[in-house]
């Protein structure tokens, strides 16, 4: 199945683009797509620790199963305000 | 200004909003307290904080900011916000409008509106407010210098971590 993975901000900048699609097996959970990107983008595996995910524009853990077409978000540390 | 007119003519903003346009704290206070009004009691005070770009960071001169923001995921933080808000301080009416894009020392990137039917209530939520974008709005910080650029790395984004929460919840009522 396909998903589109999103990069943001200093995951971005390292990675070199901020959205692919990416294809993962059923059964698949985030930290398979997670696995999958740092895999494309090597530069991306020291955030591990420290980013936050979200599954279709909500915040899920590592652990949360997707399905196919999903639009998955891994965050770096958020410095809003 | 995210905007829309109405069939009477007045011009509502949206109380949520993730924007490259400069903020307009004005109208978003129109937009709480006509909200408040419309829901029946009204505000008996009604608290505003301005997020605004700084000179200085650190002992470096900034030259200027650039936000991005996760925009579908922040307007659910912020909805979620408002229900926190909701149960500790009810009948709150509150607003959030975070800027994207390059910001110049001096503009401001975040506005909160929290109108209450008491003061207590609104300066509480309007503190929580912010607390709790800081700790979880999907929004980051781009800084530049004369020297070079950084990014800000603030908190890992956890909307369900308790103990944030509360850490917000005791600053906003310090």
């Amino acid at each position: 199945m396909r998903v589109t993975v999103r990069v943001f901000a200093q995951l971005r900048d390292v990675a070199g683009l901020g959205v692919w699609e990416a294809d993962v097996t059923p059964g698949a959970l985030v930290r398979d797509v997670w696995r999958d990107a740092t895999a494309r983008h090597p530069g991306i595996a020291p955030f591990e620790n420290a980013i936050s995910c979200a599954v279709n524009a909500s915040f899920a853990r590592m652990t949360q199963p997707i399905a196919d077409g999903d639009d998955i978000a891994f965050l770096p540390p958020v410095s809003g305000g | 200004m995210v905007q829309w007119p109405n069939v009477a003519g007045y011009t509502h903003v949206m109380r949520f909003a993730i924007t490259p346009g400069v903020l307009a704290l004005d109208a978003l206070v129109r937009e709480v307290e006509g909200d408040a009004q419309r829901r029946g009691e009204g505000c008996g005070g009604l608290c505003t904080f301005l997020g605004v770009v700084r000179a200085t960071h650190k002992g470096r001169r900034v030259r200027y900011l650039e936000y991005e923001a996760f925009e579908p995921l922040a307007m659910n933080v912020f909805r979620q916000i408002e229900a926190e808000i909701a149960r500790e301080w009810p009948g709150t009416v509150l607003a959030i409008h975070h800027r994207v894009g390059r910001l110049e020392i001096g503009e401001a990137s975040v506005a909160i509106v929290a109108g209450a039917a008491h003061r207590a209530g609104g300066f509480q939520a309007c503190r929580y407010a912010i607390e709790r974008v800081k700790q979880v709005a999907p929004v980051w910080k781009h800084e530049f210098f004369d020297d070079g650029d950084a990014w800000v790395e603030g908190a890992v984004a956890d909307p369900h971590d308790e103990l944030a929460r509360q850490e917000a919840r005791k600053r906003a009522c310090a």
